[in-house]
């Protein structure tokens, strides 16, 4: 009570503020990464182990560099590796990108551990944050608006990557590739290699998104650093449309539905906190419910994608 | 019309073949599903050793570590048949809807809510009949389970939500489901240091197979999947389920009703994890707690993929998984590794079966009609 009792209980909106900009960059970065692969007509349900295995390379990059930005750096190279393991093993007939996927899944958050140990221990140093809110003097708005720099780059990527799909070369092979691979084929373009790069471009970004969770929010490397993001962030990008800009704000949704038990604690309501924890599981599948339709194709879905056929 | 007359002249010198060739030919196609997985297992071992290797560990080691701590006495071969346990019905939970198309991945959620509702249905029970409470507390854990789901299979069927991502995040759900139950309203206050629910009681617990020491779970396990294996195989539901499976548009053309087959498949499946739950509590936690969350759900994945979907086959290769899960601790404590190993080794071994899917119908050996016709 103590903590939000000068301002009462506008603690409440304020620390879901602050809690969706935090607790949404993973989502960002992973929902855009999935994007990218989705749009190429592909689906990695392996980025859940990505970026587990993300939050612990950079981790322990930044741990033993001290610098969180080699870290990032760590994290998005072997997201990449991830990616593009699981582009070229999907290239084969028969193998199927979700099963896969699933089989990544396990293999990511299995090998993050294995070699995750050691790392559990030492304290790695934080990515630096921009404080927004110093125009304010109340302590709850300053913390809100404490924004971390991934944050800001999400927004510029969710633009660019928007800009880049409608109007360059890149983005117009990668939907080509995505709605028709024999339109695409036609135009002498390979599929199979650009969905591996665009399976490994996802990959990277699922990987920063790791990162982000133990370099900045909440901050440490645990075996309980990711609570789903990887896979809540593909039902994010069905909702969002493939669209960056709607992924973006999606994630923002997501993360405040994230915060929301947090920030009902922090007044003093404690009653049914695992229930408000399963808050952000519930919000996806009541928007997937609402958004899927059994009869009609999605509006705006990659007519390759085996997820919506 | 061309077509059945061109295929009759080809039947008809094979029905004149002797019987041995007939024989051959028939192991020769038959051998394929076996030879394929078995394969992939030792690729999978194989990469795993070069993976020990790099770190300086011995491959061999680990395998005779591994045999003898799964394998190698009555000990450790009823340790691993206990975890074989779960795992049949959970591999279930994920075999069943596959023959349906769908890829179900969250038999962990109606394996903990299976455990809850046994748990919540048997506590308030106790006094009554052994046999009584025992039975509610199956139904109750198969009712969670097989609601959880089935809403899935709903899900899908009625408003197209992807099952695999509905399924997962509906385990989550449940998990929180879970959490919330044991640590608040069906909390035992005495449980201090781990909450869980009221003990069901050493009366009530499930027992040993005689002369054995694994719980009847194992009889309930191998039950469960002969049983799925004759819905599947020799029944007209199970017909219906296949072609379903294969094309959904002919199945309904057909007059199939797709929708009822898929939720009733996917609220089986369910129950089924939901009864491994239910077993967890009755025959080892003895009550309910966060322990249930054990992964029994996510290794069923793997056991299911690993088997091709046939509940024959998950028999032996839960076995195996609840071998390797047994002897996990042994290996990591005598060989320095840490607890994860067991992890990495699954997810090899799931990526290579994946991976041996490409190979079916690729081998010469497996296909008569190549190597027969030369020979004639």
């Amino acid at each position: 009570m103590s903590d939000a009792g000068a301002i009462g209980l506008w603690g409440v909106p304020l620390a879901i503020l602050g809690g969706a900009i935090r607790v949404s960059t993973p989502f960002i970065f992973v929902s855009l990464g999935e994007t990218i692969t989705e749009r190429s007509g592909r689906i990695n349900l392996g980025l859940e182990g990505t970026l587990v295995f993300g939050a612990m390379i950079g981790y322990a990059t930044a741990v033993l560099s001290g610098s969180p930005w080699l870290g990032i750096l760590a994290a998005a190279a072997s997201g990449l590796g991830f990616g593009l393991f699981h582009g070229w093993i999907c290239k084969f007939p028969k193998v199927n990108d979700i099963a896969i996927g699933i089989a990544l899944m396990q293999f990511g958050t299995g090998i993050a551990f294995f070699f995750g140990k050691p790392f559990i221990q030492p304290v790695a140093p934080h990515l630096p944050s921009l404080p927004l809110g110093w125009w304010s003097s109340v302590p709850q708005v300053q913390a809100a608006l404490d924004v971390n720099v991934l944050f800001l780059i999400g927004i510029v990527l969710a633009l660019l990557l928007a800009w880049a799909f409608r109007n360059t070369k890149v983005g117009l092979i990668i939907r080509v590739v995505g709605d028709s691979a024999d339109a695409a084929r036609a135009m002498g373009l390979n599929p199979n290699t650009v969905r591996l790069l665009a399976t490994a471009a996802g990959g990277a970004l699922a990987g920063i998104g790791g990162a982000y969770l133990s370099l900045y929010y909440p901050g440490s490397w645990t075996e309980r650093i990711s609570s789903g993001q990887g896979l809540m962030a593909v039902a994010l990008v069905i909702f969002a449309r493939w669209n960056p800009i709607g992924c973006f704000l999606a994630a923002l949704l997501f993360g405040g539905a994230g915060a929301l038990g947090p920030a009902l604690q922090s007044v003093g309501v404690t009653q049914g906190y695992y229930l408000f924890y399963a808050a952000p599981y519930v919000l996806t599948l009541l928007i997937m419910i609402a958004t899927s339709s059994p009869t009609r194709a999605l509006t705006g879905a990659p007519g390759e994608l085996s997820i919506t056929k | 019309m061309a077509d059945t007359t061109s295929s009759a002249i080809a039947v008809s010198p094979a029905l004149a073949k002797p019987r041995v060739d007939l024989l051959i030919e028939q192991l020769a196609r038959r051998s394929e599903s076996i030879a394929i997985p078995v394969g992939a297992i030792i690729v999978g071992l194989a990469i795993f050793s070069v993976f020990l290797l790099c770190l300086g560990k011995s491959p061999v080691d680990f395998l005779s570590l591994m045999y003898k701590g799964g394998f190698g006495s009555s000990f450790s071969l009823e340790n691993s048949l206990t975890r074989a346990s779960p795992l049949l019905l959970t591999a279930l939970c994920v075999a069943l809807p596959a023959r349906l198309g769908l890829v179900v991945i969250g038999g962990e959620g109606a394996v903990v809510l299976g455990g809850v509702a046994a748990a919540a249905v048997g506590v308030p029970m106790l006094g009554l009949p052994y046999v009584l409470v025992i039975g509610a507390m199956g139904i109750a854990g198969m009712a969670a389970g097989g609601v959880w789901i089935g809403i899935v299979g709903a899900l899908r069927h009625y408003r197209g939500v992807n099952e695999t991502i509905a399924s997962l995040l509906m385990a989550y759900v449940g998990i929180a489901l879970m959490n919330h139950f044991v640590e608040g309203p069906l909390r035992d206050p005495a449980s201090l240091n781990k909450p869980s629910t009221y003990p069901i009681g050493k009366d009530y617990m499930i027992g040993n197979i005689p002369g054995m020491d694994v719980h009847w779970g194992l009889v309930a396990g191998i039950v469960a999947c002969i049983a799925s294996w004759v819905l599947i195989e020799k029944t007209t539901w199970g017909f219906a389920a296949r072609i379903s499976g294969g094309n959904v548009r002919a199945a309904q053309i057909q007059g199939l009703a797709v929708g009822p087959l898929i939720v009733g498949f996917t609220a089986l499946a369910g129950a089924f994890a939901g009864l491994a739950g239910m077993i967890e509590v009755g025959a080892v936690q003895g009550d309910a707690n966060a322990s249930l969350a054990a992964g029994y759900g996510y290794t069923g994945i793997l056991v299911a993929f690993l088997a091709r979907h046939n509940p024959l086959a998950i028999m032996p290769v839960a076995l195996l998984l609840g071998g390797i899960d047994a002897a996990g601790g042994l290996v990591q404590r005598r060989m320095g590794l840490p607890d994860a190993t067991v992890l990495v080794l699954e997810g090899m071994l799931f990526i290579v079966i994946l991976f041996s899917e490409t190979l079916y119908g690729r081998f010469k050996l497996f296909n008569p009609d190549l190597w027969l016709r030369n020979r004639q």
